[in-house]
């Protein structure tokens, strides 16, 4: 790069000393960034490539590159006995938690915002599941869940909203719900975070202009807090879809996938693929490239979708 | 808890309160008692789950290491699992400490580097780290297992702390970046007038003024890599060196798909707790980060 700079001729600068110093501080920015250009070169650059030619090749995990076989490890993705079932599994799911975590992190954020001790306490406590691992928080839920020691059951059957013992985990739809119960306690406080900086940020003085002009609490809120918050509800909903179609470490720890891989997610479905039994990296890779397109699809449509309607 | 009752009845949540009559406050207590209801019962859900965990990995339970009275029986199993709470918690600590060192040297470098330099490739470079956030976890993760692998990294702490770094160093650059731009650049230029060089211009004169944002991000890379699960359930393969939640799910299948969930109980506490503490000490750090990241948005 810096040969770039040299090949100008020094000549036709009237101050070739500046030059040269406008090229000792270009080398030694590169030498600043040099670590971080390494890291992203060397571990994100690269696996990009390499997951792309391995989605093209026979690759068992065992004995390695087999040399080209495509399209097969696409057919063998798409073909899978479980993508369609974990495809729409995990839509559904990211469906049921944004919408939840957004509107539950909107709500938190508009209790919350006082500058009150009780508020400040308030967001303190929804605030500190966030700071737990995922797999923390699961694991503790597997406990919390769990039908021999588990508090939940006894106090659900002692309010008289359960009949019998309860299985959190044991049917579909239990689990899928259990599991989104755990995210939401996990998550919901980040979200109100993001979510009351986004209302920090809206002038006080826009909002008194409403209430002056007659705009009761509901009016004011519909037309000028929503309207005023699409940035950060924008954010909030990217990560939070993100996050959800990339669910795996609450799936693989609270139901490894069951009852009878009833809650199998797409990245679950990689790691079985590549890990657990098939031990097929080439048609993990695949899916792993179809997850990438998805995602990338999916982001730049929900950016233009909010772009766009920020220009109305 | 009653003198500080905010009046409801002001239109502006935000606004300063103002010394009430008594009646006017009585009726104030009133009319917020459900909120405060509603709100308890709110930041009981939250926290439940935490403390009931603290209680019952010492409390007597049935199937597990602690059967009659209080006691620490779990957390005497959990030294006893295989390798051993210690190993356990050395792997961890090596691995978020490995994390947060090479993150903070990448990031602070690298923040240097494209706040206060202009070099060929620089936005290209700046670009291309932030794209990591676009890319999922597990498609990285099985090239990288093949890469390793090739280089001989392969189930090192050394190696997983690298990936981990990879994926920390999106908010690490962006949060660095914003930092350095939001510190005078008089202040470095005189620095360099003086004879400094710009290394040293960073240690003594922005260094100090970036200390916020290297505790955020140093605060973010120990907590993702304290509770990653994914990186070391695809990169380590020794049972002696998977960091700790690892062990801990593990452990649950340990006798015969009987479950311990004692075992369990303290060993998300011995988890929860270092992160947990480390938040209640450093709440508004961890809030700039978050209100740094919404600048994005």
């Amino acid at each position: 790069m810096p040969a770039k700079l040299s090949a100008r001729p020094p000549a036709r600068s009237t101050r070739p000393a500046i030059v040269a110093v406008a090229r000792r501080r270009a080398l030694h920015g590169w030498a600043y960034a040099a670590p971080t250009a390494v890291l992203v070169v060397g571990l994100f650059l690269l696996p990009v490539l390499l997951v792309g030619q391995m989605s093209l090749s026979d690759w068992p995990l065992l004995s390695g590159n087999q040399g080209i076989n495509a399209p097969a490890n696409y057919q063998d993705a798409l073909g899978h006995r479980y993508f369609w079932d974990s495809v729409v599994f995990t839509v559904k799911y990211t469906v049921i938690a944004t919408v939840l975590l957004i509107g539950l992190g909107l709500g938190l954020a508009l209790l919350v915002q006082e500058s009150s001790r009780w508020s400040a306490v308030l967001r303190t406590s929804i605030l500190v599941p966030s700071a737990l691992g995922l797999a923390s928080a699961s694991l503790l839920f597997y406990a919390l869940y769990s039908p021999q020691v588990g508090p939940l059951s006894p106090l659900l059957q002692r309010l008289g909203l359960a009949d019998g013992p309860v299985t959190f985990l044991g049917t579909p739809d239990s689990a899928l719900w259990s599991t989104v119960f755990l995210v939401v306690w996990r998550f919901a406080g980040f979200y109100m975070l993001l979510l009351m900086v986004g209302l920090q940020g809206i002038p006080h003085e826009v909002i008194e202009a409403a209430r002056m002009d007659g705009a009761n609490r509901r009016q004011t809120f519909v037309s000028i807090t929503l309207p005023l918050l699409r940035p950060s509800l924008a954010l909030c909903t990217v990560l939070c879809v993100t996050g959800s179609l990339l669910a795996f470490d609450q799936f693989y720890i609270l139901t490894k996938g069951g009852p009878d891989n009833s809650t199998l997610t797409v990245v679950q479905l990689i790691y079985n693929v590549a890990f657990q039994g098939q031990n097929d990296l080439g048609v993990a890779a695949a899916l792993s490239i179809v997850v990438l397109v998805v995602l990338v699809v999916v982001n730049v449509a929900q950016m233009r979708a909010m772009r766009t309607s920020q220009e109305d | 808890m009653t003198t500080t009752a905010p009046p409801k009845t002001s239109p502006a949540p935000q606004l300063r309160r103002q010394p009430r009559a008594p009646r006017a406050r009585l009726a104030g207590i009133a009319l917020r008692t459900p909120y405060w209801v509603l709100t308890g019962a709110l930041a009981l859900v939250f926290v439940f789950p935490l403390v009931w965990a603290g209680v019952a990995s010492v409390a007597p339970q049935p199937g597990s290491s602690q059967v009659d009275g209080w006691g620490f029986g779990n957390y005497v199993t959990l030294m006893e699992y295989q390798a051993g709470l210690p190993q356990y918690l050395l792997n961890s600590t090596l691995v978020s400490g490995m994390t947060v060192l090479f993150t903070l040297t990448a990031s602070v470098l690298g923040g240097y580097a494209f706040s206060r330099f202009r070099f060929p490739g620089r936005d290209v470079l700046f670009l291309l780290t932030l794209a990591i956030l676009m890319v999922p976890y597990a498609t990285l993760l099985i090239p990288l297992y093949v890469m390793l692998n090739a280089v001989g990294l392969q189930n090192t702490l050394v190696g997983l702390s690298l990936v981990l770094t990879v994926f920390q160093l999106p908010f690490a650059t962006f949060m660095m970046r914003i930092s350095f731009d939001a510190v005078p650049r008089e202040l470095d230029e005189a620095a360099l007038v003086d004879g400094c060089s710009s290394f040293r211009a960073l240690r003594t004169v922005l260094l100090p003024a970036v200390k916020p944002g290297v505790i955020t991000v140093g605060l973010f890379a120990f907590l993702a890599a304290w509770n990653d699960f994914v990186a070391p359930l695809i990169l380590i393969s020794d049972s002696d060196k998977i960091p700790l939640p690892l062990a801990v799910a593990n452990l649950r299948a340990q006798v015969m798909g009987i479950v311990d969930y004692g075992a369990t109980e303290a060993g998300v506490v011995v988890m929860a707790l270092p992160c947990v503490v480390l938040f209640l000490l450093l709440q508004r750090h961890y809030v700039r980060g978050f209100m740094s990241g919404a600048l994005k948005g």
